[in-house]
């Protein structure tokens, strides 16, 4: 039965399940496409391509995406707000935006075109994750600058499902609409889903006797044991979706009903996955960092971002009949980037608001933690000689005004706790930054 | 007349404090007066010693966050309600006081009173217009 399920549920047969050899073409020309746009209209990418001295008439095969030079975080912050736009800002319909390390933030666009797109391949992720047009699919990602809430919801009306675009948050709430509403899908983070489920618990709700049945859970990193852990307590079949607004937002890759990997949308975007220090591609199976360079958006065309996360490329098809090259379930970051209840943070940001309140040289330690289902920040700040007072009130306002600075610059909240000084263990000099100690 | 208080960060955990004073008696240095704030996070030690340099330069040499701060000690015989006369003319003329602590000495008769207020200079001037009597250091380490 489910194994039917599995091979007759796909959104889009033609591309979905399209000969590899066929796509292989359909990638080349829409990438000659891409690159040549970008050399026309994006003056970063022109100086980047002239800087290696080719041409957009140098792509000849999908193996020459490996001589187009990577573009980082950084170039994108450099081109801050639009200076990455493919398009006239007559053209672009929506904006999204990232938090940025210092203040910064990264900014992305989309035409109609592009708005179409992305919904068609939140569709194939729902579709993916079990869904049809008879859901009822209630939406707990946050709506507004994010991608999560505003990219499930236009995918989900395109499907045709009932929408219930509840945003993050008020979780008693999401527990008593799910019940009433009769909420088939719940589309959020991991951790807010087990949240969710605890809290359903403690007002004596059983999540398994709803009609809930399925979840599409991303935006942070988890495991299969949580996957499975959140299956077993909810009764519920889970999927992870990925994506990152650099590239579209959620729908950049799904996982199927048969969990083995995920689907990676590649007659949109093309994944490579290559060595973080060299940046030499890396053949299929071998861990490194995810690449992904966009053929089909018009506003805001990406050529080899680097990503930061590690996955390996899976090269078979999966057995559910689509023919998509497949990613490992993310497994880690290259950089430093935390994810904290859905929202990247890196603990450069902190050093930004403690050299904002005149640290010359903070010292601070992340340290991050699970309570519940929840994740919970705290800051660990040493406290030095000009930051000290005699005065109670005068360090309790110190911690409470580097905490909202926190929460300003980050929108997640924590706690900020002030230590003596050189209590923060430091390795070869230099405090160690972040201790996680959530078990995914 | 001002006394040199020192003041400690310490956080909530075992054995903080017994680090301070360790350090303070290896080197040779007398505490006269001493009083903690607390929350439940962090503590401040606020001290008053014999030898205020010499007590900053070893905390900090340990690594210690500490700061000097200028306080008032006033004489108070050490009788009932004299504290309260004290308070009532700093209260009467809307003085804050941030914090205060005290210690009777040696001999016993008078007690020390530690005072940090907003606005010292006109709390100094109106304790000694009201005969209150003030304490040097030399003052309070032979007290």
């Amino acid at each position: 039965m489910a194994k039917r399920r599995v091979e007759n549920l796909i959104w889009n047969r033609a591309r979905e399940c399209m000969d590899r050899e066929e796509k292989q073409q359909l990638q080349l020309e829409k990438l000659q496409e891409t690159v040549r746009r970008v050399y026309q209209k994006v003056p970063h990418y022109r100086n980047a391509l002239q800087e290696r001295g080719i041409g957009p008439d140098d792509i000849r095969s999908l193996a020459d995406l490996t001589h187009l030079p990577f573009t980082a975080k950084q170039d994108l912050r450099d081109n801050y707000p639009f200076g990455m736009f493919a398009v006239p800002k007559s053209e672009i319909v929506r904006i999204h935006a990232s938090s940025g390390t210092t203040g910064k933030p990264t900014v992305v666009a989309y035409t109609s075109r592009d708005l179409n797109n992305w919904a068609e391949l939140v569709s194939r992720s729902l579709v993916c994750a079990g869904g049809t047009h008879e859901d009822t699919i209630q939406i707990a990602y946050g709506y507004g600058l994010f991608t999560g809430g505003l990219g499930i919801h236009y995918g989900a009306e395109r499907l045709g499902a009932t929408v219930v675009p509840i945003s993050g948050g008020n979780s008693q709430r999401q527990v008593n609409l799910m019940r009433d509403f009769g909420t088939t899908i719940l589309a959020c983070t991991p951790s807010y889903a087990l949240h969710i489920a605890e809290v359903a618990r403690e007002s004596g709700i059983d999540i398994r006797e709803l009609p809930l049945r399925a979840g599409i859970f991303g935006a942070e990193p988890w495991s299969d044991n949580m996957r499975k852990k959140l299956e077993a307590e909810t009764g519920i079949s889970a999927v992870d979706i990925y994506g990152l607004s650099e590239v579209v937002g959620p729908g950049v890759a799904c996982m199927c009903q048969a969990k083995e990997g995920l689907h990676v949308f590649d007659d949109h975007f093309i994944p490579e996955i290559v060595d973080p220090v060299t940046g030499e591609p890396l053949p299929p199976g071998e861990e490194g960092e995810l690449v992904f360079t966009s053929i089909s958006k018009e506003a805001f065309p990406i050529i080899r971002y680097r990503t930061r996360d590690i996955s390996s490329i899976i090269e078979e098809p999966c057995e559910c009949g689509r023919t998509h090259t497949r990613i490992q379930r993310i497994c880690g970051r290259t950089d430093d980037m935390l994810i904290i209840r859905g929202v990247n943070v890196f603990p450069s940001q902190i050093e930004s608001v403690l050299l904002e309140i005149g640290e010359t040289e903070p010292h601070y330690q992340l340290i991050v933690d699970r309570r519940g289902q929840m994740d919970a920040l705290e800051v660990l700040v040493e406290v030095s000689e000009q930051m000290f007072s005699d005065k109670v009130r005068g360090l309790e306002e110190l911690g409470q005004r580097i905490q909202h600075k926190i929460v300003s610059l980050l929108g997640v909240s924590c706690k900020v706790k002030l230590v003596e000084p050189k209590t923060i263990e430091r390795t070869s000099g230099k405090a160690k930054r972040v201790i996680d100690k959530r078990q995914l | 007349m001002q006394v040199t208080q020192i003041s400690v960060f310490l956080q909530n955990t075992a054995g903080r404090l017994a680090g301070v004073t360790k350090t303070l008696g290896e080197a040779g240095i007398n505490i006269r007066a001493l009083s903690i704030a607390d929350t439940s996070d962090f503590g401040i030690l606020r001290l008053i010693v014999d030898k205020s340099e010499e007590a900053l330069k070893v905390l900090k040499d340990r690594g210690y966050a500490v700061s000097k701060t200028e306080v008032i000690a006033v004489r108070v015989p050490d009788k009932p309600g004299e504290l309260s006369t004290i308070l009532s003319l700093l209260e009467g003329t809307g003085i804050n006081i941030e914090y205060l602590y005290a210690f009777v000495g040696r001999s016993g008769g008078d007690a020390v009173v530690v005072f940090r207020v907003e606005e010292p200079q006109r709390a100094r001037v109106l304790l000694s217009e009201n005969n209150i009597e003030f304490l040097d250091e030399d003052q309070i380490n032979k007290f």
